[in-house]
């Protein structure tokens, strides 16, 4: 069952016609390329995430809105396995990928973080050279050859819309740049280690407001051919941005649907007092 | 009525004030203190030095090759002592660079909590051990076992005293190394993992090359400490002053050697008392300019993360 | 997970055995600092413990072994360390309380603070060519207590007073702020209120500085406390061994029992300094607490 609290069940004399909203919305979704199933989250005695079945359809933009502390953060976290450098955290639940749990037992954790990458919420870039910061992750990773490591690096910046303001100055130190341009080498970064999925922490929030448009419209272009999933308290943004969003409060989903559906017609009540500026 | 309480005020203000004046005038001598020191090293060195080189020409003395000062025939190149001491160095710092800075790592990169509540205690106790207690150790512990391993060496030898002296300074380059990797943000080390790097990797390619500075520093300050001990080369390096490669044979180092003549018979005011303030300066001028440059290193270098 | 769902990372085997080496190596590394310390006193304890009795307490030097003892030294010792604390405390303190709360950012106070940091690494042998030239042979006093005290002053002064200003500076501001508003003057909000909230973290700067002193030996060479001393000072213009001199004395000598006299006098001389480190930790423990 999709996410939603009516748990409506299809009695089997039902008409094919008469389809519950999850329904109707996993039939136009495109299949989830990670979605968890039943996700918790502890730390110690504390469940930060209750609960949580968050599909994430394959090449489109899923975000996730909420309060302060609702958990979104660490939600997203546990996609990639980065809660775990948290002592004494916790998880029950599924994550899968393409049907495949990540937490399964053979599976490596260097590996699943290889291949989704992360854009954090305050600009992190290595103290190296803009060049080094782009090409570090695919080196170690050995993704390409050495040699054609400039050809990555290029296509990576280019990709991430900072090609041109550093192609005469690669080998400066990363730190150089203003706050707008090390996030969006921080994107780049991420996106030379050709990831299917990006997950984005609140990315534009330590921007000023030019920076931020400027990332967001990267955004749209980058969703032809990635899936990102973006936490974001900025409501405007979600709405302007994603094609999907998910609510979440105090640890639960409370809502997912198509962006324009959950801001305009959201289905619960929470939702709406969230999307109207009653709260958060 | 209102005037009388006010010129009271005034005059107890006015004591205060004045008592207040000579108390800020004793604090200010007690800080000046600090400068009047340094001057005096500097004026006490200056002074006896430069009537030493009025007798030893300067290039003689540093660039000499026999320093035989208290035998005759008598030779005043100081290339020995800088020779010994440079191997006492170097010595301590093969052995205290590579455990200080690993241990470093692995305490802000690897150990729990708890480990660091047992070990960073036990580091501060080897630092806290007096340097005649080390110079003790290589002599009745180390040189043994060396002469066990291996018979050629000398009962006195420079690298039983190396030794020890690496491991004297060897918590000075853990904390400090420590508190230099502790100051790389976690983010960086968020950004190492999200891009599927394992624990090593973040920790020698992301964290270490951004405290790179303050790891710098902490090399060139322990051996800023080295090159100024004294007790252990003392004890257990000797007191032949010769330019040599082979550790384990005697040397005599700067240090040594001004203890040596302290402890001897040597009139005041002849060159053989003098030589004291000549070694001391150079000495004094070395340690010092390490110190300095190692700030510099941190002024300059140091990695700014908000 | 296998390979074919994703492009699987082509050299993660390798690099994982490689992160487990180097975290292998990084911890044996780690704790070979430890093991190194564990073997340096078990070795001193198995050396000198024999030879620490009440006969060694109480007894001077001796040529022969079996009478010696550390009486002069420890005396010496007692004397030094007492006559230095009374002339390096207030002075370190003082300065330390000029900087923080008496003097405006300014060049004059730059070149203190520099003055003071870089004595803070002259080599303690520098000290003593000082102690000698200025206060054994300048001011005369010869080689004296009183000398070796000064010198010893003149080389913990830095420490104590990087160690004060660190306790000054903890104190919070909102307590100074309270005392001016109700007009004390800047002396009077110091001596009432700033200094006795700094206290514990002063005394325990001011115990460590002192236990570096304690352990000193160079700097005492230079200003010629004697080496064979059978009397105990009675007074600051007296003669003087001390604990670390005596311990390099016996430890100099090739016989095997001065060895073991000098690791007996190594034992009493890290016994004082494990205590007098007990303290300090106790006091920063006790009052972080009350905190």
């Amino acid at each position: 069952m999709g996410p939603g609290t009516e748990g409506v069940m299809m009695a089997p004399e039902s008409t094919a016609t008469e389809k519950t909203p999850e329904e109707s919305l996993r039939e136009t979704m495109p299949a989830p390329i990670l979605e968890t199933r039943d996700l918790s989250i502890f730390y110690g005695k504390n469940e930060a995430v209750k609960k949580v079945s968050l599909p994430v359809p394959e090449r489109r933009i899923t975000a996730i809105i909420g309060p302060s502390g609702c958990g979104k953060s660490t939600l997203l976290r546990a996609l990639n396995r980065m809660n775990e450098f948290i002592a004494d955290v916790r998880m029950e639940g599924e994550v899968l990928y393409r049907g495949h749990n990540l937490y399964g037992k053979n599976v490596d954790p260097v590996e699943v973080r290889a291949r989704i990458g992360m854009v954090f919420q305050k600009p992190n870039p290595f103290p190296k050279t803009i060049f080094q910061n782009v090409a570090w992750g695919p080196h170690i990773n050995g993704l390409v050859p050495r040699r054609d490591l400039p050809e990555l690096v290029e296509r990576s910046l280019r990709q991430a819309g900072l090609w041109d303001e550093v192609k005469e100055r690669l080998g400066e130190s990363g730190l150089s740049l203003s706050g707008g341009q090390q996030q969006r080498l921080c994107i780049a970064r991420a996106l030379a280690m050709q990831p299917e999925i990006i997950l984005m922490d609140e990315p534009a929030s330590a921007l000023d407001p030019v920076s931020t448009a400027r990332i967001e419209d990267l955004l749209f272009e980058l969703r032809e051919r990635y899936t990102i999933v973006i936490v974001t308290h900025n409501m405007q943004q979600a709405a302007r941005v994603s094609d999907y969003t998910a609510f979440m409060d105090l640890g639960v989903m409370e809502e997912f649907g198509e962006t324009d559906q959950v801001f305009t017609r959201p289905r619960h009540e929470r939702t709406e007092d969230y999307v109207t500026g009653r709260f958060g | 009525m209102a005037t009388a309480p006010a010129t009271a005020d005034l005059a107890f203000a006015k004591k205060r004030r004045l008592g207040e004046g000579g108390i800020k005038a004793v604090l200010f001598v007690c800080a000046l203190l600090s400068i009047f020191t340094t001057a005096g090293i500097i004026l006490v060195l200056a002074r006896e030095s430069w009537t030493f080189f009025r007798e030893i020409p300067l290039p003689d003395f540093l660039f000499g090759t026999r320093w035989t000062p208290l035998l005759v025939p008598r030779s005043y190149g100081v290339l020995p002592l800088l020779g010994g001491t440079a191997m006492i160095v170097i010595g301590s710092a093969l052995v205290a660079v590579p455990v200080g800075l690993a241990s470093a790592i692995y305490l802000s990169e690897y150990a729990s909590e708890r480990v660091r509540g047992i070990v960073k205690p036990i580091l501060e106790i080897l630092a806290g051990v007096p340097t005649v207690v080390y110079g003790y150790f290589a002599l009745t512990s180390v040189t043994p076992l060396l002469r066990a391993v291996i018979p050629a060496t000398n009962i006195f030898n420079a690298a039983s005293a190396a030794v020890v002296v690496g491991i004297m300074i060897l918590p000075t380059v853990a904390s400090l190394c420590d508190d230099a990797l502790r100051a790389v943000p976690r983010s960086l080390r968020e950004a190492g993992f999200a891009l599927g790097a394992t624990r090593h990797e973040v920790a020698t390619q992301v964290v270490v090359p951004g405290a790179l500075s303050g790891i710098i520093a902490s090399f060139i300050l322990a051996a800023s400490r080295a090159f100024g001990e004294t007790m252990a080369v003392t004890l257990a390096a000797g007191a032949t002053p010769k330019l040599t490669l082979n550790p384990l044979e005697s040397i005599q180092t700067i240090t040594a050697y001004i203890v040596q003549v302290s402890l001897g018979d040597t009139p005041a005011g002849g060159v053989e008392y003098k030589t004291i303030f000549a070694v001391g300066a150079l000495l004094f001028v070395i340690t010092l300019g390490m110190n300095v440059v190692a700030n510099r290193v941190l002024r300059r270098y140091q990695e700014v993360y908000e | 997970m296998t390979a074919s769902e994703w492009r699987g990372v082509p050299n993660l085997v390798r690099r994982h055995r490689q992160s487990l080496w180097l975290r292998r190596l990084f911890k044996a590394l780690t704790w070979l600092g430890v093991v190194l310390l564990a073997i340096l006193l078990y070795r001193i304890a198995r050396q000198g413990a024999g030879w620490v009795d009440w006969d060694f307490l109480t007894s001077f030097p001796s040529r022969f072994p079996v009478r010696a003892g550390i009486k002069s030294a420890l005396a010496g010792t007692i004397w030094l360390i007492g006559l230095t604390a009374l002339i390096s405390i207030p002075v370190g303190v003082a300065a330390a309380v000029y900087l923080e709360e008496f003097s405006r950012p300014g060049r004059l106070k730059t070149f203190i603070e520099i003055n003071i940091a870089n004595l803070a690494g002259v080599p303690s042998i520098v000290y003593g060519i000082l102690g000698l030239a200025i206060f054994v042979r300048g001011i005369a006093l010869g080689r004296s207590v009183l000398a070796g005290a000064l010198t010893m002053s003149l080389l913990i002064l830095p420490v104590i007073i990087i160690a004060a200003r660190e306790a000054i500076k903890a104190v919070p501001q909102s307590l100074r702020q309270g005392a001016m508003a109700l007009g004390a003057t800047r002396w009077q909000t110091v001596r009432h209120h700033v200094l006795p909230g700094a206290l514990p973290g002063i005394l325990t700067g001011v115990i460590l500085a002192l236990s570096r002193a304690i352990g000193e030996t160079a700097p005492l060479i230079m200003i010629g406390a004697l080496s064979y001393v059978a009397f105990v000072p009675e007074g600051p213009m007296d003669g003087f061994t001390a604990l670390p001199i005596q311990i390099f004395n016996w430890t100099s000598r090739p016989q095997q029992e001065f060895h073991g006299l000098a690791a007996g006098g190594i034992i009493v001389l890290l016994v004082v300094l494990l205590l007098m480190n007990a303290a300090a930790v106790a006091i920063r423990h006790r009052f972080q607490r009350r905190r």
